[in-house]
């Protein structure tokens, strides 16, 4: 039954990328990197899908497969009911109006040689070029003052801010076209806890005003539970569990994310010192040559010789949970 | 708390930087002592000094900065040490390990002889002893088929991996203090906890004294004994680890503790700290955390706070202008509701 | 002391407007280059050496091909201002010198900014398409370096015969290449950058993400390595003049003036001092002027 709510759904996305083998000869075919192979989810409009994951599960490149930074190799993004080919670029220059993003390193994702205005305003002059000097200074300084900067800050550098600054210019630049949807890539990870708060605070705050639908990639599980509704949990470019939030912290049924949740360290020393941990045995696989079927089977404490055969699928559990564990 | 000299005790340390912009005053009269198999936190945001104090302390500031107050290891003032006098502790008696461990480890030689060399240096030992020495380390510190991964170079270890080696070269001479600089940041959470774990477990086996140096205070909680606040280059709020979490008397720890989202609870919303990361070049007279505090009273600006021992507090100290009357009401409650 | 604080309290002021009015990359830049006392003395050197050999032979009484019979072949004297003395010839040497810096000069000049836009567009335009062309494009530059220019400037000089556009050209060749790889390498860099990725999810057209944000992050770079070049490409027109390769009688440069001086060292060591001085001043300079931009330039230093 379609949802009429959802305004992107992502379907078996695949991002494998070809990576040439140093020791081989130069005619040696490439090897194939699975950054992301099949993650299917959908979002509605104003809701918050977190993705989590440890480093090399893939979770930025799907942000940019979604998003056609990197044209992904199979699958289809469904944005607003309409099927985006990643090689129509009129039809993404119309999406891009619509779908913006933020950065992990804030300085890094803005321009040394601009001013702030001119950064916010890019959007603006790229996309309603006919608009006048004076319209596009007002509404930078409208939505400046939105994310908490001042006016007087406008033509100033972003090497003269501070990180936690530079982070309320990039939301501001995302934030001027007055999208739909913003990808969040890991935007507090960068950050000190004080102002990670304040961002945290600010995206929340701003969706609820706008009805932003946020794509929030963190590999904090604690900040993602803050801020969203459901969240997708990534193991070596394939998905884990998607549930609802409550489901998954409360009632984790993939082996993986339990795994995750109970190596969060809880700033309390009682709980801290008294916890259980379930430790990881060994190190992550290389994604260049996955293990077969499940490929978190390697380090898994539930493990049998199926899960060696069988590639397990993302399936229902209850309601609120998909998992694609063969036992869950 | 044992009644005789405490390993290392750290009197009125400071710590100044020259720059094009006149002298930094990076870190300012700081005073903490760590017994024997103790675990002290320090825990700050960027520009806090944390991590200039334990370089001041183990003789390890950039060319441009000096240390100044006294560093007393057994009673011996480590900053006034010569090159050579210190060289025989540091790596020997107090090792540190870093946040990236390819700072610490050299890219060109194995791992084998990287740890050798410490053992014939500092303790004299003959290559093939060393060796056996090294192997056993590296299984103390769970790395699969130590023996042969041994043979192996730095870059082809895994991140954690590569944290472990770093942290048996460390305890390789068996040090009274290992300084651990913002061990785990660089690494994934299953991994951090493998970390923090293996870090516990070394110190119940060897007795080792341990400096955690860290931002997270989900680290702290689970791991230290003491826990020292700092900002802005001057120390906050020093206190057993579980008195800091429960009854925090300093509004930055309290906001501190407020800013960190938890997954123990569902707060809706997290109490910020507003304002900016303090500059260094340009504090504030008085109480460097006064810009951002929402307990500011007129004089927090230019009359610096004195580090008062809390009276009944058990070692207990804080640098706060404001009654702990004043700011505890409610926030045990706040920020404790698991 | 009062006077003194009131004095800090109006730099605090007008600092503070400085920051609300925005200090660029290249202001801070400017303020870290005139911090450099070497670079700014060499600079103001530099000045000073440009100056007097644009205008000096305009101002002295002698002009750098006559012969001055009463005196051929002298030490440096007050007579007659022949400050540097003369020649074998009678010629003075002191207008000799800065005409031939003139040359030097000129020819640096334009050397270096044929060779730093060819090196410029080369770069850019492999570091940009990326893949096969820049593949091909920089295997070129390889197979460049590995020709001996001294070779070809003979074979050149020996087919075409002596004159300045050629040095200039000769030069221009053989100095290009070094520019072509720091500035594909920046490129490179420059497009793996978060602000490129920020501006291809907004949707700002090729076109645009070039001229707007990879040209002006070039820049700082292309300056470092202009300061670089023009030395190298003085010393080697030094290098061809000696040789025999450059500019013709009685027409001189610096190079030409220290071939002619080393010929007679030991009789007139005067002829070659002061060219000899006059070519390390400069070189010295602009050594230390790129080092000073470097400096104030480079994103590391931050």
């Amino acid at each position: 039954m379609p949802d009429s709510n959802i305004i992107l759904s992502v379907k078996s996305l695949k991002v494998h990328f070809k990576v040439k083998d140093a020791k081989g000869w130069p005619w040696t075919p490439a090897k194939t990197l699975k950054a992301v192979d099949g993650v299917s989810f959908d979002l509605r409009a104003g809701e918050t899908l977190g993705v989590v994951g440890e480093s090399g599960c893939g979770k930025s490149t799907l942000a940019r497969g979604v998003l056609n930074l990197i044209h992904p190799t199979e699958g289809e993004v469904v944005w607003l009911g309409q099927r985006m080919d990643s090689k129509d670029a009129v039809a993404w220059q119309h999406a891009r109006k619509d779908m913006q993003m933020i950065f992990q390193d804030p300085l890094a994702s803005l321009n040394p040689r601009m001013t702030i205005g001119q950064i916010i305003a890019e959007p603006l002059r790229v996309h309603y070029p006919e608009l006048s000097m004076t319209q596009v200074m007002e509404k930078v300084r409208a939505v400046m003052k939105e994310v908490g900067l001042t006016e007087q800050q406008i033509n100033r550098y972003p090497h003269e801010f501070s990180g936690g600054q530079c982070q309320r210019i990039g939301i501001a630049r995302a934030l001027i076209l007055e999208p739909k949807l913003i990808i969040c890539d890991e935007p507090v990870s960068a950050l000190d806890v004080s102002i990670q708060a304040q961002i945290v605070n600010l995206l929340k705050d701003l969706q609820k005003r706008k009805g932003l639908a946020l794509i929030f990639i963190a590999h904090d599980l604690a900040v993602v539970k803050h801020i969203s509704d459901r969240i997708l949990v990534m193991y070596l470019g394939k998905e884990m569990e998607l549930a609802e939030k409550h489901a998954l912290y409360d009632k984790p049924s993939h082996p993986y994310t339990r795994a995750l949740l109970s190596a969060i360290p809880i700033p309390d020393p009682q709980l801290e010192k008294h916890k259980v941990i379930q430790l990881l045995q060994g190190d992550l696989p290389s994604p260049i040559n996955p293990p077969s079927g499940c490929v978190f089977r390697t380090r898994c404490p539930q493990a049998a010789s199926v899960c060696a055969e069988k590639l397990p699928d993302l399936k229902v559990v209850t309601e609120d949970t998909q998992s694609s564990c063969l036992f869950s | 708390m044992s009644t005789n000299q405490p390993l290392l005790q750290v009197n009125q340390l400071g710590v100044q930087f020259k720059t094009n912009d006149g002298l930094v005053y990076a870190v300012n009269g700081l005073n903490f002592e760590l017994g024997r198999g103790e675990t002290l936190g320090i825990v700050g945001e960027s520009g806090s000094g944390k991590s200039q104090t334990v370089l001041a302390m183990m003789g390890l500031l950039a060319k441009n900065g000096t240390a100044t107050g006294e560093v007393l290891y057994k009673g011996q003032n480590l900053l006034n040490m010569s090159t050579h006098e210190i060289n025989k502790i540091r790596g020997d008696r107090v090792s540190m390990i870093f946040q990236d461990p390819m700072t610490s480890l050299n890219p060109y030689l194995t791992v084998e002889r990287q740890m050798t060399e410490v053992l014939e240096l500092h303790k004299n030992m003959t290559r093939k002893a060393a060796k056996m020495r090294a192997i056993e380390l590296l299984e103390a510190v769970k790395i699969p088929e130590a023996a042969r991964r041994i043979s192996m170079y730095p870059h082809e270890f895994s991140g954690g991996m590569r944290q472990r080696v770093m942290i048996a070269m460390a305890l390789l001479c068996e040090p009274e203090v290992l300084v651990a600089d913002e061990p785990t940041t660089a690494l994934d959470v299953t991994v951090q906890a493998q970390i923090l774990a293996l870090l516990r477990d070394l110190q119940r086996d060897f007795g080792t004294a341990i400096i955690m140096i860290t931002h997270d205070l989900g680290v702290v909680a689970g791991i230290c004994d003491k826990v020292m606040v700092m900002y802005g280059g001057r120390m906050m709020e020093y206190a057993k680890s579980d008195d800091l979490f429960y009854r925090p008397t300093h509004p930055y720890t309290i906001g501190l503790l407020g800013a960190l989202p938890r997954l123990d609870s569902d707060a809706a919303e997290l109490v910020s700290i507003p304002g900016n990361p303090p500059n260094m070049n340009n504090l504030p007279k008085g109480c460097p955390f006064s810009e951002r505090c929402t307990h500011v009273m007129p004089h927090c600006a230019s009359d610096l706070p004195p580090l008062v021992e809390i009276p009944g507090g058990e070692g207990r100290w804080r640098a706060c202008h404001k009654a702990i009357a004043d700011i505890q009401v409610n926030v045990a409650g706040e920020v404790q509701h698991a | 002391m009062t006077k003194k604080n009131a004095a800090l309290v109006e730099v605090l002021q007008t600092s503070v407007e400085a920051q609300i009015a925005g200090r660029s990359l290249w202001k801070d830049a400017r303020i870290r280059f005139f911090r450099n006392k070497a670079a700014v003395i060499s600079l103001v050197v530099l000045t000073l050496v440009a100056l007097a050999c644009a205008f000096g032979p305009m101002v002295l009484p002698h002009s750098y091909e006559d012969t001055d019979w009463n005196a051929m072949g002298i030490g440096p004297s007050f007579h007659d201002w022949h400050l540097f003395g003369t020649d074998e010839l009678g010629r003075d040497l002191l207008v000799r010198t800065l005409i031939g810096g003139r040359i030097s000069l000129v020819i640096g000049l334009l050397a270096t900014i044929a060779s730093v836009s060819v090196g410029i567009v080369w770069g850019a335009t492999a570091g940009f398409i990326g893949g096969k062309v820049d593949s091909v494009m920089m295997r070129v530059v390889d197979m460049l370096y590995a020709i001996p220019y001294l070779l070809i400037a003979i074979l050149m000089v020996t087919i075409f015969g002596r004159n300045f556009s050629l040095v200039v050209l000769t030069i221009s060749i053989f100095s290009w290449m070094d520019m072509a790889r720091v500035v594909r390498g920046q490129t490179l860099s420059i497009k793996s950058k978060e602000f490129i990725e920020a501006a291809r999810a907004i949707g700002v057209p090729t076109w645009r993400i070039i001229f707007q944000h990879v040209v002006p992050n070039l820049l700082g770079i292309v300056v470092i390595y202009t300061t670089v070049t023009v030395p190298g490409v003085i010393l080697t027109e030094s290098v061809l003049s000696f040789l025999g390769l450059g500019v013709q009688e009685p027409m001189t440069s610096w190079g030409v003036l220290i071939e002619d001086g080393t010929n007679v060292m030991a009789a007139t060591p005067w002829m070659i001092l002061f060219p000899g001085a006059a070519l390390s001043i400069t070189l010295y300079c602009a050594n230390y002027i790129g080092d000073g931009l470097r400096d104030a330039l480079d994103p590391k230093d931050r």
